[in-house]
């Protein structure tokens, strides 16, 4: 059995080792607000030149389309299964339009298009960030008086936020035409009722507002991660793989974190 | 045009952190209109000294001059104006790899000039004509050899024509051609623009045929100086085991370490 001493020394350990992890977790955290400030002040090249900015919404935006539109497919198909079964039980599948438009659009569609949208684009702009300045690329623009957080940083961040929310808006629709596909065309709920009771119980501000405001904030979050692990990242191999990795995780989590203080905003607001 | 030094640096110190010093008062000038090598053995702080020359790094203490401007007294604007007058060619090439072999050349000018696209055409085709690669313009970096890589970044490095121009290590890791092509091309594009060159190198054949003058750094320290065919004469025991190639001399082959008789046990039978 150990003695006092030693069990001491493992529990001072602990707390040391905790008391870095802090330190390390608040260190980098304020590097990230310096360096989105300073992606917020250089972002007027992305503005002045909007063709920049263009370039990255088709990397981040357009090439994560197939991805999104896939599962908003599958899940819409899925939930109309589920919501189907579930509803029938009290004789009221004809709701099923409004079970499934009501949860793509408040939830499932801006937070599974984030969580997809972190791990394909998130992951690619830290990867692309990253070997850019372990390959000195970026040194080598600023060797040229060019700010690379002006030309390389700012597009990716506000290409990365402006996709979110058309991402996030074409998963929702496309997860509402699974659901038709299967609710109506295969289990054989009412057309006309499956389209016109979706159409009044969804509300534009409560519901589809709120699904936006959500895509843009996770948006925001993403990219500003994305873009600052790639920037911080050690200029080595694993350096690399690591803030890759860190991106996916971290920003998925930080979506999951939003959602739950944005529902409890907007239930406190709008409820 | 003045006749000071383009480059002056002065008792300069310098380390990434205080326990470990990379340069020990280092003063040398590098002449308007010429060659200048600076070499040594890897980590011996040469690629550090054009980092402070860029502006990358501040010295601890000492002077780093460029066109008799303090390096370190220049706020970020002033920086970036000394930079545009500056090109540099990284060990590695530093290409942008998502941009063709054209507009790799074409970026400062994009950048910093409102020339149309069609004066860009002309002088990005001039720039790569003049090192031979103006058939390759259409080509991404990934799609080049290296020797091919490091002629785009040289012509990349002299798109604005510069006033300074500083190459990192140009001839490493080049077949023999190549590197009798990179060494030609940087002497002769110094004396095409009339710019002023530094060549950080531990080739010693190559650069010693296209310098003016050489400068031989040791563990942080300027050892020896002088004209290529000084430094071929010379009888200073570092100079010597540098332009040789002597495995052992006043730069040790073993790394220090305890006796090795002691460390395989012997010094007890």
């Amino acid at each position: 059995m150990p003695s006092v001493s030693t069990m001491l020394e493992r529990a001072v350990n602990g707390i040391s080792r905790s008391g870095v992890l802090a330190i390390d977790a608040v260190r980098r955290t304020g590097a990230a607000a310096v360096f989105m400030a300073r992606v917020l002040a250089a972002s007027g090249t992305s503005i002045a030149r909007p063709a920049l900015t263009l370039r990255e919404i088709y990397f981040s935006g357009a090439l994560s389309l197939v991805i999104i539109m896939v599962s908003g497919l599958f899940v819409g198909m899925v939930l109309g299964m589920q919501g189907y079964d579930t509803l029938e039980t009290y004789g009221s599948e004809e709701k099923l339009g409004v079970l499934v438009a009501l949860s793509l659009v408040r939830e499932l569609g801006p937070v599974v298009a984030a969580l997809l949208f972190a791990s394909r684009a998130g992951s690619a702009i830290t990867a692309e960030i990253g070997l850019m300045k372990a390959t000195d690329q970026l040194v080598a623009m600023e060797m040229m008086a060019v700010d690379p957080i002006a030309r390389v940083v700012a597009p990716r961040f506000w290409g990365a936020v402006l996709s979110m929310p058309l991402l996030a808006a074409l998963f929702s629709a496309l997860g509402i035409f699974g659901a038709y596909l299967v609710g109506v065309r295969l289990l054989g709920v009412d057309d006309g009722a499956f389209w016109s009771q979706m159409q009044a119980a969804v509300d534009f501000r409560q519901d589809i507002l709120n699904g936006v405001i959500k895509s843009v904030v996770f948006g925001i979050g993403i990219a500003a991660v994305a873009t600052y692990e790639g920037f911080a990242a050690p200029p080595t191999a694993e350096g690399v793989s690591r803030a890759t990795t860190r991106t996916v995780v971290h920003s998925s989590l930080l979506v999951l974190a939003l959602d739950l203080v944005l529902t409890g905003f907007m239930m406190q607001i709008w409820g | 045009m003045s006749d000071a030094p383009l480059v002056e640096i002065r008792a300069c110190n310098f380390g990434y952190n205080e326990a470990r010093r990379i340069l020990h008062d280092v003063a040398l000038d590098v002449p308007r209109g010429k060659v200048v090598a600076l070499m040594g053995g890897s980590g011996c702080g040469k690629t550090t000294l054009l980092r402070l020359i860029g502006g990358q790094e501040r010295a601890q203490t000492g002077t780093v001059k460029v066109a008799g401007e303090d390096i370190a007294a220049l706020d970020a604007d002033g920086l970036y104006r000394m930079r545009r007058r500056m090109g540099m060619l990284f060990q590695g090439g530093a290409l942008f790899t998502d941009m063709t072999v054209f507009d790799n050349i074409a970026f400062q000018m994009r950048e910093h000039t409102d020339l149309p696209d069609d004066a860009i055409r002309d002088l990005v085709l001039l720039k790569l004509q003049a090192v031979g690669l103006r058939g390759a313009a259409a080509l991404m970096p990934s799609e080049l050899s290296g020797g091919m890589a490091r002629r785009v970044a040289l012509a990349r490095a002299v798109a604005l024509d510069p006033m300074l121009v500083m190459y990192d290590e140009p001839f490493a890791g080049l077949d023999p051609i190549s590197l009798s092509v990179i060494g030609q091309l940087i002497r002769r594009s110094n004396d095409a623009l009339g710019a002023t060159s530094i060549v950080v190198t531990h080739d010693v054949r190559e650069s010693l045929h296209i310098v003016d003058y050489v400068y031989l750094m040791a563990e942080g320290r300027i050892v020896a100086q002088g004209t290529p065919a000084e430094m071929r004469e010379s009888t200073v025991p570092m100079v010597q085991q540098f332009v040789q190639g002597e495995i052992d001399g006043p730069v040790r082959f073993h790394y220090p370490a305890d006796d090795f008789g002691h460390a395989l046990g012997l010094d007890h039978a």
